[in-house]
């Protein structure tokens, strides 16, 4: 977060962001549902110019091994960004900021996910960010339950994820990257729509408690309708298959 | 549980068919899986393609930034190539740093691009032994089904076709196009039982003696090559993939 | 406040030369999917009735019909507990499977791999989360303390039953039963344990198509594990056939289809 070059209008005349969309807007979202052949299960999100494929195996033996619980699973999330993913070329490899990603979208899902039926055994999820533009973590959480859905994992509901922030004073939704970058708060939030639970948020810049709350409600309509994306995914990827399933002729 | 596990029943039934002259999926022995190819695919990067060889998909980008030249090279540009095995795209890829097979992925489709005189490094020099452009050819696997070697390969000849010089973002001009020299494609053929299949499925790999990618140019020049696994080839058997991995190859480049 | 539901077993054939007798397990947690029971349960619901996909979290009632596999109960209302098939029926609500690993059932016939030895028993691979002891007690011949190699190594195919799946989910298999054994020779061929039942049939018709057209010993575990052997030609033929099912387990009139897929195909003197 830092000021923006002077020349630069986050928000012009007519109250419309640089990308054009109003400040309640979400950037296009697409998903699709089972795209990878070995992976258990698996959902690509093209949200905005962000591309995030996320892939499940499991449950399966928990390695490593002194991590295994006997009571339920693990939920181990591991997300990466490719190197050309972003416009200064990164390092192959998880960074710090990799790490930290990685456990908060893993204790989101193991909020929602039925742990206990799947003593000692791993359910590894896989979040690449093929091309990044603010926000993968936020698509990642969204594409991780879809792909955990694909792959059969039994759960209490899917989780939903989008930012909000605040850009020249104003809460917008669905932070853009020099949104992100010059902006002035950013708020990512994971929700469970049937619950209303959250089970990821984050800030960090300055707000009164009154954008906050106001960033937050935003976030969680926002969800709501990324759920739909996420539920329609799901059905377009089976629909033609749910004919004959049932019997057995 | 590993569904490595079922690799080795595989064994025999792939070798009964080899014996009657089939392949599990159909295929003759000199026959390549679908290719499917999508160029600029990645915006973030200076060139990219995603591309399908039966079900191995993976993506290649290439990225270009600025910096020094290598002190024994002052006059051209540097290309740098890394494979990354993600554990998405295979229960057999562990996370971590590159394991052999990654770095042996990377190392013989640079070797490929280099002796190819894929882009000419030359043209990439802006100020020599000060400035050049460093080239990044970063090869993603998404989801692994045999022969990375090939289709990392197709990949970043397809990214090269399209990728375009930063020369706007970095106050030099204009965007070029990238000055590309020469298409080295490899071919890959794997060896069971005395049989020679090209384009190998990760089955195949695994039951394989051995195996051999060659990488030839538009003229029919060999460029690089390398044999993996302990099995090994006689000559007769290196000359006739040689032969053709030359003619597949050909095909490939026509259709990029 | 989750409440689940018991999961009665009801009595089922299971083709590939067996019957297995299912028998009454006790409370288990409705979010175990039991395909087969749950298809031959359903086998007089009829074909046209819209099929609807639901989601994990999905609500599929307000009511106070049973909350069946696949699904949950929470503040008196029916949810989907994992991606399927909704299925109603007169007393309870279900939802079919459309993915997810094998977990193994008392009772279940399935294709093991040995994947270790030990003194007094053999680790076994069934395909699922949870590897499985296979000990010398539970298999048809006598074997002495350390004798095991002598019996099965590493590498071994296997048929055995589900004996037991206690609470945290360790498995006992057996080969002590009628037709269990270790298989030589022939192939394995892996498919989504969600689909078996495709591949078995209404009442095993589809698989006795396969068996009479191929000529080949054809047996199907439940955990996603087919087992043929016979001469070559046939067990190619029979390979497609089961790729033909679980690319196209959602048409209607797949039994059908493969029937004429096999009948063009035939092998002579198959």
């Amino acid at each position: 977060m830092g000021g923006a070059p002077t020349d630069l209008k986050l928000i012009d005349e007519r109250g419309l962001r640089l990308d054009g969309r109003r400040p309640d807007e979400m950037r296009p979202l697409k998903i699709e549902a089972g795209v990878l052949n070995k992976a258990d299960g698996s959902a690509f999100v093209e949200w905005g110019m962000n591309k995030v494929m996320a892939a499940v195996y499991g449950p399966r033996e928990c390695h490593p091994r002194h991590l295994q619980n006997t009571e339920r699973a693990l939920v181990q999330c591991h997300y990466n960004m490719a190197s050309f993913s972003v416009e200064d070329r990164k390092r192959p490899g998880p960074d710090r900021r990799s790490h930290e990603i990685s456990k908060i979208l893993s204790e989101a899902l193991t909020h929602v996910v039925f742990t206990e039926y799947f003593p000692r055994t791993s359910i590894d999820v896989y979040i690449e960010v093929l091309q990044a533009n603010a926000g993968t973590r936020c698509a990642g959480l969204t594409a991780a339950s879809v792909a955990l859905a694909d792959a059969g994992v039994p759960m209490r509901d899917l989780v939903a994820s989008v930012a909000a922030g605040k850009v020249a004073n104003t809460m917008v939704l669905d932070l853009g990257k020099e949104e992100d970058n010059f902006g002035q708060a950013d708020i990512p939030v994971g929700y469970v729509p049937r619950t209303d639970e959250v089970v990821l948020l984050q800030m960090d810049g300055d707000l009164t408690r009154e954008e906050f709350d106001k960033g937050l409600h935003m976030a969680v309509g926002a969800c709501k309708k990324v759920y739909e994306v996420q539920r329609d995914a799901l059905k377009r990827r089976y629909s033609s298959r749910a004919e004959g399933q049932e019997e057995g002729a | 549980m590993s569904k490595d596990v079922v690799a080795d029943l595989k064994r025999d039934y792939i070798t009964r068919l080899l014996a009657k002259g089939m392949r599990s999926d159909g295929r003759q022995f000199d026959e390549m899986r679908p290719l499917k190819v999508e160029t600029n695919y990645i915006g973030s990067a200076q060139g990219s393609a995603l591309v399908h060889l039966g079900d191995t998909t993976v993506v290649v980008g290439v990225k270009l930034i600025l910096g020094a030249p290598f002190p024994d090279t002052p006059n051209t540009g540097v290309l740098t190539t890394n494979a990354e095995l993600i554990p998405m795209a295979s229960e057999t890829f562990e996370s971590g740093p590159p394991d052999q097979t990654s770095i042996e992925v990377a190392r013989v489709v640079d070797r490929g691009i280099r002796e190819g005189h894929a882009v000419d490094l030359e043209k990439l020099c802006l100020e020599p032994g000060k400035q050049v452009w460093i080239m990044f050819v970063d090869v993603h696997v998404l989801d692994y089904d045999g022969n990375l070697f090939d289709a990392a390969s197709i990949g970043a000849n397809a990214a090269f076709k399209t990728a375009m010089v930063p020369n706007k973002a970095a106050g030099l001009g204009e965007d070029v196009p990238l000055p590309v020299k020469h298409q080295p494609i490899s071919i890959t053929v794997v060896k069971i039982d005395g049989k020679l299949l090209v384009d190998p499925t990760h089955d195949e790999e695994r039951v394989a003696d051995a195996r051999l990618t060659v990488a030839t140019i538009e003229t029919g020049n060999l460029c690089a090559m390398q044999k993996g696994l302990d099995g090994a080839f006689t000559l007769d058997e290196v000359l006739k993939v040689v032969e053709t991995s030359s003619r597949i190859g050909a095909e490939i480049r026509s259709r990029l | 406040m989750n409440t689940f539901s018991a999961l009665k077993r009801d009595k089922g054939k299971c083709t590939a030369g067996h019957e297995a007798n299912l028998c009454d397990l006790g409370l288990v947690p409705s979010v175990f999917i039991e395909n087969m029971r749950v298809r031959q349960m359903g086998s007089n619901d009829s074909k046209e009735a819209a099929r609807e996909i639901v989601v994990p979290g999905e609500l599929l009632a307000i009511s106070s019909k049973r909350a069946g596999p696949g699904t949950f109960s929470e503040g008196g209302k029916i949810y989907a507990a994992h991606l399927g098939i909704k299925s109603v029926r007169p007393d309870s609500i279900s939802v079919v499977p459309l993915s997810g690993q094998y977990m193994p059932m008392r009772g279940d016939l399935v294709v093991g791999k040995i994947i270790g030895v030990g003194s007094s028993n053999w680790l076994v691979d069934i395909n699922s989360p949870y590897p499985s002891p296979l000990h010398v007690n539970e298999v048809p011949w006598r074997v002495e303390f350390g004798e095991t190699r002598k019996f099965m190594s590493v590498g071994d195919i296997v048929l055995l039953k589900i004996v037991g799946v206690d609470e945290i989910k360790r498995v006992s298999v057996s080969m002590q039963d009628h037709g269990l054994r270790k298989l030589t020779g022939g192939m394995v061929v892996e498919l989504s344990p969600s689909k078996v039942p495709r591949v078995i049939g209404k009442n095993g018709s589809m698989i006795q198509t396969m068996k009479t057209m191929t000529g080949c010993r054809i047996y199907v575990g439940q955990n996603g594990r087919i087992w043929i052997d016979g001469e070559l030609d046939n067990m190619v033929l029979a390979v497609k056939a089961i790729k033909m099912i679980e690319d196209e387990a959602h048409n209607l009139g797949l039994t059908e289809k493969v029937k004429r897929f096999l009948e063009e195909n035939k092998v002579e003197g198959a």
